[in-house]
């Protein structure tokens, strides 16, 4: 495959992404040029980062804020295409061997020089036993150096989405590991630290002035930076500040500048205020209901069979939602209902999964009665108070809407770190669960790790045994299948089949807020909710 | 003497572990950190692997003795979280934690000393009996909602002190303090001013009512015969001999302070100890959470031993009991 071939894919997630990435101008563009470099922006956000290591905690988030000082062989623009980054270019020169040719010129913040053997050595430290990142380069297989510009990476069988994987993988220079002994990762096991915990040399916008966990984190910008910069930011102040009420009083103070994390239930607050922006769209996660569908269920006065493994009986489930309630009591009107099971933006979606069954009490009833359970059934429903965006809010709400058809769930409500282990162990007949589908922006996560049927690789996350064969066989099909325009259509119909069969109930997209003061002119607000500080400009 | 340190030494080593066994009990339930130490892409294999190199998969007992067995040696393990060592981590956050407890104490005696001692002396007038009823708001007032309401007041309205964070900080050696630099004593007032508002109200009312039993003592009717200034009555006399519950209690309280600055410094992003617990409860940061608990125990027994010590000086009678108790120990 060559590079041309990657242009429908990516033309495919632009297109749904329509709409989704939002580009701000709130001055004329006369005065935002004008003014010379010299700005520094506060960004107040909800936690600390873990560490200044990208491969020592497995977190979306502290991956994207480290992402102003690492970079990766490719990028996500601000619409989510991906585009060259530290290579200019790649070729397949066989279904399992992809060749990178790397931008020449490029130097590490120590003044090192970027080459292939900086790209051999990351990808050896990512993929070491004890990286928490290991999982998110799960086709890797070696990387050889051709010649100072030019790496080779071999993966386990034909992989469709390694470029995706890459855009998460940042590359650390060779020589600054080995001076500095942390060319392996960190080990919280055997109680191994290292210097790239407190220390950072990468090649991106911004490098690490100094460091002070929970308090403060400065970055400035690299005048060396390789790429044509279009923010006008001289300094950024990483504040954390995990009380959300102080975060909004920070920003109406003035004390922060933009926040990634604006409350939702303090956005009319916000926006009252003169001086500050909100700026408020839909994630990429998406929130559905998945079931316990294994032969009896957990915790019900139905002992000897699974009322959940009827097709009626999910579709009654289903119906008695009413998802406008839902959207305007629990989520503050700010949700995107939705009736597929991936965002729009993720390529795999169709508009046909997103029409959803109409909220429905009566026919929910009838189902019910049909399926022969007309005074219902108990359940037992696990939702957590620290989880999605407004969860315990929207749990409860469904909770009713189900007693009210009739059913009784037993809500279940606690903190994520407690609900996870009985969610893993399939403790449960309901979950509210969320998929974002990152880092790798694709369909084959959700399918990969949600709805296969758990074997080797796949399925980590089918707690309910959900798992079909006709489901399997298609994501099978799709992994190892290079040409998009035939793996997508494939996705498609895993999804189409799973949404026939009712196999989960969908929500909806969840909100996210960001707000900025005045001071920030424009930012860039994609939906996978990173803030790209590169593509910011300040008055 | 020796032997009552001895003594209260191999005290607070049996709290200590009785705080770090509790805490291996509690671990269990309260998560499993490779879910999130992991993200959604890692595969079963790799959890499973994770979860065995932190020996996650072995009992409580044998978690507690291994951890137990490295605290000897002084080794606390490295967080999950942040990938540093638990002991540093811990020692940055003290000196925060520590200059935030001294703010709030010495607001404490600064304050509710002299209002004890006006409530006491003109109990019947407006403001001594205003003063009583605002002390009643001031102990039942949870210092979340204290907090949040200053920094609506003066960091959003007023905008004269700032809503979170220490400010410029200085260090001294290994001691990161505040008191150097404006900013850093303009960001002390408000976490302050909260976390020692209790405090305050604890001391004025205390003050109060000792005070108003001293003041019926004999030799106050004596002082007073001697026709001594009602100035020299009330301070030198009566205040005096109050001081002395005063001193303990708020060297109790310190190691209370420090456990209450938890909250207050969530809501002021004010990086100590407590703030860091937080964290850790959320990640599942068990060498954290441990780490922690251990340290707070050895603050609340090392606070308590002080105090003896101190009462034991400060007055002769005590020192005989306890010298004669620690006789009858031997």
């Amino acid at each position: 495959m060559t590079k041309a071939d990657f242009k429908p894919w990516n033309r495919a997630a632009g297109r749904l992404l329509k709409g989704a990435a939002l580009s701000l101008a709130l001055l004329s563009a006369g005065t935002g040029l004008a003014q010379a470099q010299g700005k520094t922006l506060k960004w107040g956000a909800a936690r600390e980062i873990a560490s200044l290591d990208p491969y020592s905690f497995g977190e979306t988030f502290t991956l994207a804020v480290l992402n102003h000082v690492y970079e990766g062989l490719v990028r996500y623009t601000g619409d989510l295409k991906i585009e060259p980054a530290l290579a200019e270019s790649w070729e397949t020169v066989s279904p399992t061997v992809w060749r990178f040719k790397l931008r020449p010129g490029v130097k590490f913040h120590n003044g090192n020089a970027f080459t292939a053997d900086d790209v051999v050595a990351s990808l050896a430290r990512v993929t070491h036993e004890t990286s928490p990142l290991k999982g998110n380069l799960p086709a890797y297989k070696s990387s050889r150096k051709i010649d100072d510009l030019t790496v080779e990476i071999e993966v386990n069988g034909p992989y469709p989405l390694l470029l995706n994987d890459l855009t998460n993988i940042y590359i650390f220079d060779k020589e600054w590991m080995e001076a500095n002994n942390a060319s392996l990762p960190t080990d919280s096991g055997k109680g191994i630290k290292g210097f790239a915990t407190d220390n950072a040399n990468g090649t991106g916008p911004f490098s690490v002035e100094s460091r002070r966990a929970d308090s403060r984190t400065v970055f400035v910008a690299n005048p060396g930076w390789w790429d044509k910069p279009q923010h006008n930011i001289s300094r950024i102040e990483f504040l954390p500040i995990s009380a959300a009420s102080t975060r909004v009083a920070a920003l109406l103070s003035g004390e922060i500048d933009f926040t990634n994390v604006a409350p939702l239930q303090d956005l009319p607050r916000l926006s009252a205020s003169p001086d500050v922006k909100v700026l408020q769209t839909n994630e990429l996660r998406t929130v559905i209901f998945a079931l316990n569908l294994k032969n009896t269920l957990f915790e019900s006065d139905i002992k000897d069979k699974n009322p959940l493994q009827d097709k009626r009986v999910r579709e009654a489930l289903y119906r008695a939602i009413d998802i406008d309630a839902v959207q305007r009591r629990a989520m503050r009107g700010l949700s995107r209902n939705t009736g597929a099971l991936i965002a729009p933006a993720i390529p795999g979606y169709t508009p046909a999964q997103d029409e959803r069954l109409p909220f429905d009490l009566d026919g929910a009833k009838k189902l019910l009665t049909e399926a022969g359970y007309p005074n219902g059934f108990s359940f037992q429903m696990n939702c957590q108070s620290d989880g999605l965006v407004n969860e315990e809010e929207f749990c409860q709400a469904v909770a009713a809407m189900w007693s009210r058809a009739g059913l009784k769930p037993n809500l279940s409500l606690g903190p994520r770190s407690q609900q996870t282990p009985k969610r893993v162990r399939g403790e449960f007949d309901v979950i509210s669960f969320g998929w974002a589908n990152e880092p790798m922006i694709d369909a084959y996560s959700i399918l990969i790790q949600v709805m296969r049927s758990k074997s080797g690789s796949g399925g980590v996350f089918n707690w309910g045994d959900w798992g079909r064969a006709d489901i399997d066989a298609l994501i099978d099909k799709a992994g190892v299948e290079l040409d998009s325009a035939k793996r997508i259509p494939m996705m498609s119909e895993a999804l189409m089949i799973a949404k026939r069969e009712h196999l989960f109930i969908p929500l909806h997209q969840q909100p996210m807020a960001w707000a900025m003061r005045s001071s920030v002119a424009e930012t860039v607000q994609a939906s996978d909710n990173k803030p790209r500080l590169w593509l910011t400009r300040m008055k | 003497m020796l032997v009552f340190l001895v003594k209260r030494l191999m005290n607070a080593a049996g709290v200590m572990l009785a705080v770090a066994f509790l805490a291996f009990m509690i671990f269990r339930f309260v998560g499993d950190p490779v879910e999130l130490m992991l993200n959604e892409q890692a595969s079963q294999a790799q959890r499973d692997e994770l979860r065995i190199r932190l020996g996650l998969d072995r009992s409580f007992l044998l978690q507690f003795a291994t951890f137990v067995g490295n605290a000897v040696r002084g080794d606390f393990g490295i967080s999950y979280r942040n990938q540093q060592d638990v002991f540093t981590l811990i020692a940055e956050r003290f000196p925060a934690t520590f200059e935030l407890v001294l703010v709030a104490t010495f607001l404490s005696l600064a304050v509710g000393l002299p209002l004890g001692v006006y409530t006491a002396i003109r109990r019947d007038s407006f403001l001594a009996k205003l003063l009583q009823f605002v002390s009643v708001l001031g102990v039942s007032l949870p210092s979340f909602a204290l907090g949040i309401l200053f920094i609506l007041v003066f960091s959003v309205t007023l905008q004269w002190l700032p809503a979170f964070g220490r400010g410029e900080i200085v260090m001294l050696g290994g001691w990161s303090t505040g008191f150097l630099t404006p900013s850093g004593r303009l960001a002390l007032i408000l976490p302050g001013v909260t976390l020692s508002l209790f405090q305050i109200t604890l001391v004025m009312r205390l003050v109060r009512a000792e005070m108003l039993e001293t003041m019926r003592t004999d030799f106050i009717r004596f002082a007073r015969a001697r026709g001594l200034p009602d100035r020299s009555v009330h301070v030198r006399h009566a205040l005096r001999n109050c001081l002395m519950p005063v001193i303990t209690v708020t060297g109790l309280q310190i190691g209370n302070l420090i456990a209450f600055a938890l909250v207050t410094e969530t809501v002021f992003q004010w990086p100590g100890m407590g703030l860091l617990f937080v964290q850790a409860v959320t990640f599942v940061d068990i060498p954290v959470m441990a780490a922690y608990l251990i340290v707070v125990s050895f603050i609340f027994v090392s606070l308590n031993t002080v105090v003896d010590l101190l009462y034991a000086i400060v007055d002769p009678r005590l020192r005989e009991d306890a010298i004669s108790g620690a006789a009858n120990a031997r």
